[in-house]
């Protein structure tokens, strides 16, 4: 009983600590978007929503937001539909060395998404006519988070029992029914958590999206939010913080949404 | 573990439908990924350059590069560092950490254990451009929050610790990957056997080495193979301590960020980025040679209980 | 179980519908948007709202607007960007590189040699024609400064504007410190002197002299370079790079008297990834006595209205000092007094469409009224000596830099191998920070130069 008693204690007492690690570093973006004179340090603000007027003053700010969610949005739609189908086909199909070509493209999206990769993507994205075009940020991006996507979900997908789909099959519905309607809403929060994580991986990227776009009207919001520096390269703390915190909210908000609607796990609905 | 058999071909999709389903990703992948995947790591194989003579005439220089870097002391240096890195922020922290999460919050419902994933679900989700933000504020020298807290005005953890301080930021930046998935894999582990255990008198540790830790193999294999690659291509500490200070947290990818973009000796980045491809490599190969070791002798205990 | 009987919906046709809408509405801008038959393009690393945005307003509001009343079939558009130097650069490289890229584009002097060398950019009289010889600006720009543009003897940019390098220093400090309020220092050993005195006056930080990789290009252009001037040596002179030279060694003993122990600077700022931008807030807070920075400085940082760290008395508070030599008569050809500059240039992309138009475009943002109206937005010191002598007396500092400084300045070599030798020069700053010796630094820098430069015949002295 008393090492019951210790144990909740000491659990309870862990997340405590837990909670306290994770929360403090988002202090400051609660406080100094609304500093009249922000510092790095966070305290309480001298109230202030002069802040914001002056980022909605920038001309790029909040169009660098939709641009980061056509961007995100894209890639996020494109890499769980394109995850989902191939992993739910490698799962369930036999091919020989499917792992270890998995496992390939997965080593190699690590060279593709480093500093070393910036020339082959922009030629290629010149050749095929990508560059400065939202879809060409999509395309590239997708490349690099594809395999992760597909190696989760197909881990995902061999814990689904497969008895439903015998039982769809035997009613004569076809595998894209059965995808739909029977392997979907039993994925459904991998699928959500793919595109959360896609989306998050998209919204913070910067290299590709600024070599690969032109016009500043394109920019992403991760762009713009470098160019709120001097000339000097000094960053201007009352616009970084409050364009921080605005340009933060979409992903907050969608991950809400899909933990709200979905869940938000690794696993199905069902329990084996 | 029981695992529901994949040849079955449970839906009946044949072989032609599951080329069909594969076929998107794969010519997505093809061309934006193993094409320029291919080519950077032919460009390791010259001395080209982003401007100057080289830009306009590279030339094959063999395994220069290769050789130049594995002399650099630099490199060498920066390559430890990413090991450490990779050791203490992936493998011990987010693993760790993530498993404890999932452990402690297993039985838990309600509010707290929503606020707790949240909040470290936020620390995952929030843009790295951010993150690096947050961080600066919170450790920063002068005015850092946490000096503020501890009562320690000008103690310099960037500048004392950087490696350290990188690495506990990578555990706050990550450990939600790790959380979500072990938390799904818990679910896997019958409850039936736990009690069982239990009842017999196993402590936590033993319930852990005996009866969860055998249905978790692979998730483990899964999540350490993701994390490890993720984090050795993580730039996010340089937003940090910008590799410093002197080069005491320039981990590979801060170290290739420079060689190819400051200096814009693309060959020579190019280069170590297949290092680091190589190196991934050797990991991956690590965990599946030590988790497949474990699977003979955990088999008989796996295959004891009932399917579930 | 109920399976609904019209087709299920295949995810990949959307998808690819999806995909074309993105495509149709992402190429439409750019060649095809109306005004004119003809689009040019200008790129600079500025932008509204953000990094250099007046330059950019100026482009957009003054600039285009003005042109394309003298050019109806002339549409023009701009490419902003706020980013680092060396992003900005990598991506102008990429697009020079595959032969595309705006028309009108803005570098950074230092990089005109290694573009040049790439065979991305070529003489403004090969691309934009002989009109580009007979420009009338030429006669109106100091030798000097129409060399940020040239390469090899050929002007391949027409400069924009130059800065220069002084000591900056606080006169409240300097008075507590019972130092005069006028004050310029005429040896290094006089800037040790004040330090000294200031910290006995108990400034927390006497002297800030950059240095360290952190600060990145600033070490070596507020730091290392004036000081080696002032100690006689250019980076790079008559084919040869400077090793461990016995002013080299100078320099580093220089560093190693203020961060060595001594008490005089702060070694922890010059680690920091944000040192500099620090160094400008303890500035401002009256925590620096003396700190080495170009115009920009008293311009975009200490402004008393605009600036990141500003200071409402600056004008009152702040003085400035042309950085000494070694000793009197000891800096580059014999003088007493040493500066470092550089600056920014247009140039013209040789794969332009419209090259001879475009020389117009970039002819007409260096015409006089061009930069008295980009002036209008934030004074700085442009390239042609007319606009100066008018505009510049607003600005007594800028004045100061013009009369006094830009006379006795010199220029970094713009070869591509220099960002290497400047990093190595960083890290050898580093070490002295770092509690290594002078001579234990300059063995280990001479060292790393010739291994980037080729070996030790091409190191000099």
């Amino acid at each position: 009983m008393i090492r019951h008693v210790l144990g909740r204690l000491a659990a309870t007492v862990f997340i405590a600590v837990v909670l306290a690690f994770f929360t403090l570093p988002m202090l400051w973006l609660a406080s100094a978007p609304f500093d009249d004179t922000p510092t790095i340090t966070t305290s309480i603000p001298d109230f202030t929503l002069r802040n914001f007027a002056a980022i909605l003053d920038n001309p790029y700010a909040l169009g660098s937001i939709r641009n980061s969610l056509i961007q995100g949005g894209g890639a996020a739609a494109l890499v769980v539909v394109l995850a989902a189908l191939a992993a739910y086909a490698l799962s369930r199909v036999r091919v020989p060395g499917r792992d270890i070509l998995l496992y390939v493209l997965l080593l190699l999206s690590s060279v593709v998404t480093g500093t070393a990769a910036m020339v082959p993507i922009f030629e290629l994205a010149t050749r095929l006519d990508l560059i400065d075009t939202h879809l060409g940020v999509v395309l590239v991006v997708s490349g690099g988070l594809l395999p992760a996507a597909i190696f989760i979900l197909k881990d995902f997908m061999d814990e689904t029992p497969t008895s439903y789909e015998e039982s769809a099959r035997v009613f004569g519905a076809s595998p894209l029914q059965i995808l739909r309607h029977i392997v979907i809403p039993l994925v459904r929060p991998g699928l959500a958590t793919i595109a959360v994580w896609a989306l998050a991986s998209v919204w913070g990227g910067f290299l590709f999206q600024f070599i690969l776009l032109r016009d500043p009207e394109k920019a992403p919001g991760s762009v713009i939010l470098y160019t709120l520096y001097t000339e000097g390269g000094a960053p201007r703390l009352d616009l970084i913080s409050t364009f921080s915190l605005l340009y933060s909210l979409p992903v907050v908000a969608m991950y809400l949404f899909v933990s709200h609607r979905y869940g938000f796990r690794f696993h199905g609905g069902i329990k084996r | 573990m029981a695992r529901p058999t994949s040849a079955a071909d449970a839906a009946g999709l044949g072989r032609g439908r599951a080329v069909a389903f594969v076929l998107p990703a794969l010519v997505l992948i093809a061309v934006f990924l193993v094409f320029p995947a291919l080519w950077t790591i032919y460009l390791g194989l010259t001395d080209y350059r982003l401007t100057g003579l080289a830009a306009a005439n590279p030339q094959v220089v063999g395994l220069d590069n290769y050789t130049g870097a594995l002399e650099d002391p630099r490199f060498l240096t920066s390559l430890w560092l990413t090991i450490l890195y990779v050791g203490g922020s992936a493998i011990i922290g987010q693993a760790g950490l993530g498993f404890a999460l999932a452990w402690i919050l297993r039985s838990r419902t309600g509010p707290l254990r929503r606020v707790v994933e949240g909040v470290v679900l936020l620390s995952w989700i929030l843009p790295s451009t951010v993150v690096g933000f947050l961080w600066f504020a919170l450790l920063d020298r002068d005015d850092g929050t946490l000096n503020a807290l501890l009562h320690t005005p000008g103690f310099a953890w960037l500048l004392d610790y950087p490696l350290l301080s990188i690495i506990i930021f990578n555990v706050w930046r990550g450990t939600a990957f790790s959380m979500m998935l072990y938390s799904a894999a818990l679910e896997n582990v019958p409850p039936s056997h736990l009690e069982t255990a239990r009842l017999a008198g196993a402590g936590v540790p033993q319930q852990l080495r005996d009866v969860v830790f055998p249905h978790l193999r692979r998730h483990i294999l899964t999540n350490l193979l993701l994390i490890s690659l993720w984090t050795f291509n993580d730039f996010t500490p340089f937003v940090l301590t910008g590799g410093g200070p002197e080069g005491r947290s320039e981990i590979l990818p801060v170290y290739v960020y420079r060689v190819a973009l400051r200096d814009g000796q693309l060959g020579v980045g190019a280069a170590i980025s297949f290092l680091i491809l190589l190196i991934n490599l050797v990991f991956a190969l690590a965990y599946l040679r030590l988790l497949r070791g474990r699977r003979r002798q955990q088999e008989v205990a796996a295959a004891g209980g009932p399917p579930a | 179980m109920r399976f609904p009987s019209r087709p299920a919906v295949i995810a990949a046709p959307t998808l690819l519908l999806a995909a074309l809408a993105l495509t149709s509405c992402g190429s439409g801008s750019g060649t095809d948007s109306g005004g004119g038959s003809v689009t040019l393009t200008i790129a600079a690393n500025s932008i509204q709202g953000g990094k250099n945005s007046e330059s950019a307003t100026w482009i957009k509001q003054w600039v285009i607007p003005e042109f394309e009343k003298t050019h109806p079939n002339v549409k023009v558009l701009f490419q902003g960007n706020g980013v680092d130097d060396e992003q900005y650069k990598t991506k102008i490289a990429l697009d020079l590189k595959s032969r595309t890229g705006a028309d009108v584009i803005d570098v950074d002097g230092i990089w005109v040699g290694e573009f040049a060398q790439a065979g991305y950019i070529q003489p403004l009289a090969e691309v934009g024609g002989a009109a580009a010889d007979q420009w009338e600006g030429w006669s109106q720009i100091p030798q000097a400064v129409q060399g940020l543009g040239i390469f090899d003897g050929k002007k391949y940019g027409l400069p924009q504007g130059t800065d220069g390098r002084v000591l900056f220093y606080n006169k409240t400090l300097f008075k507590k410190a019972g130092l005069p309020e006028q004050w310029q220092p005429k040896s290094w050993q006089e800037i040790i002197d004040a330090g000294t005195k200031l910290k006995a006056a108990g400034v927390p930080v006497p002297i800030q002299i950059n240095a360290g990789t952190a600060m990145g290009e600033a070490t070596t252009m507020q730091g290392v370079l004036p000081l080696l001037a002032g100690a006689g040596a250019e980076i790079y002179a008559a084919g040869k790079w400077t090793g461990a030279s016995q002013p080299m060694k100078d320099v580093l003993g220089f560093y190693q008297q203020i961060y060595g122990g001594s008490g005089l600077g702060d070694p922890k700022l010059q680690q920091e990834a944000k040192g500099r931008d620090k160094s400008f807030a303890q500035f401002a807070a009256g925590k620096i006595g003396i700190l080495a920075e170009g115009d920009y400085f008293w311009r975009s940082v200490i402004e008393p209205t605009a600036g990141v760290a500003p200071m409402k008395d600056r004008d009152q508070a702040v003085g400035y000092a042309r950085i000494p030599a070694k000793q009197p008569g000891g800096g580059i050809r014999g003088q007493d007094f040493v500066s470092m500059s550089g600056g920014a240039v247009r140039v013209l992309n040789p794969f332009s469409k419209n090259p001879k138009l475009a020389w117009e475009l970039l002819a007409f943002m260096h015409s006089p009224e061009a930069i008295k109206a980009e002036q209008a937005g934030q004074v700085r010191i442009s390239a042609r000596t007319d606009v100066n002598d008018e505009v510049l007396t607003a600005d007594p500092m800028l004045k100061y830099i013009a009369d006094e400084v830009l006379p006795i300045t010199a220029y970094r070599p713009g070869l591509a191998v220099y960002p290497q030798v400047s990093a190595a020069l960083q890290e050898a700053t580093a070490a002295v920070v770092g509690g290594k010796s002078a001579d234990e630094a300059a063995a280990a820098y001479q060292a790393k130069l010739e291994g980037l430069v080729g070996g030790a015949a091409n190191v000099g002295g």
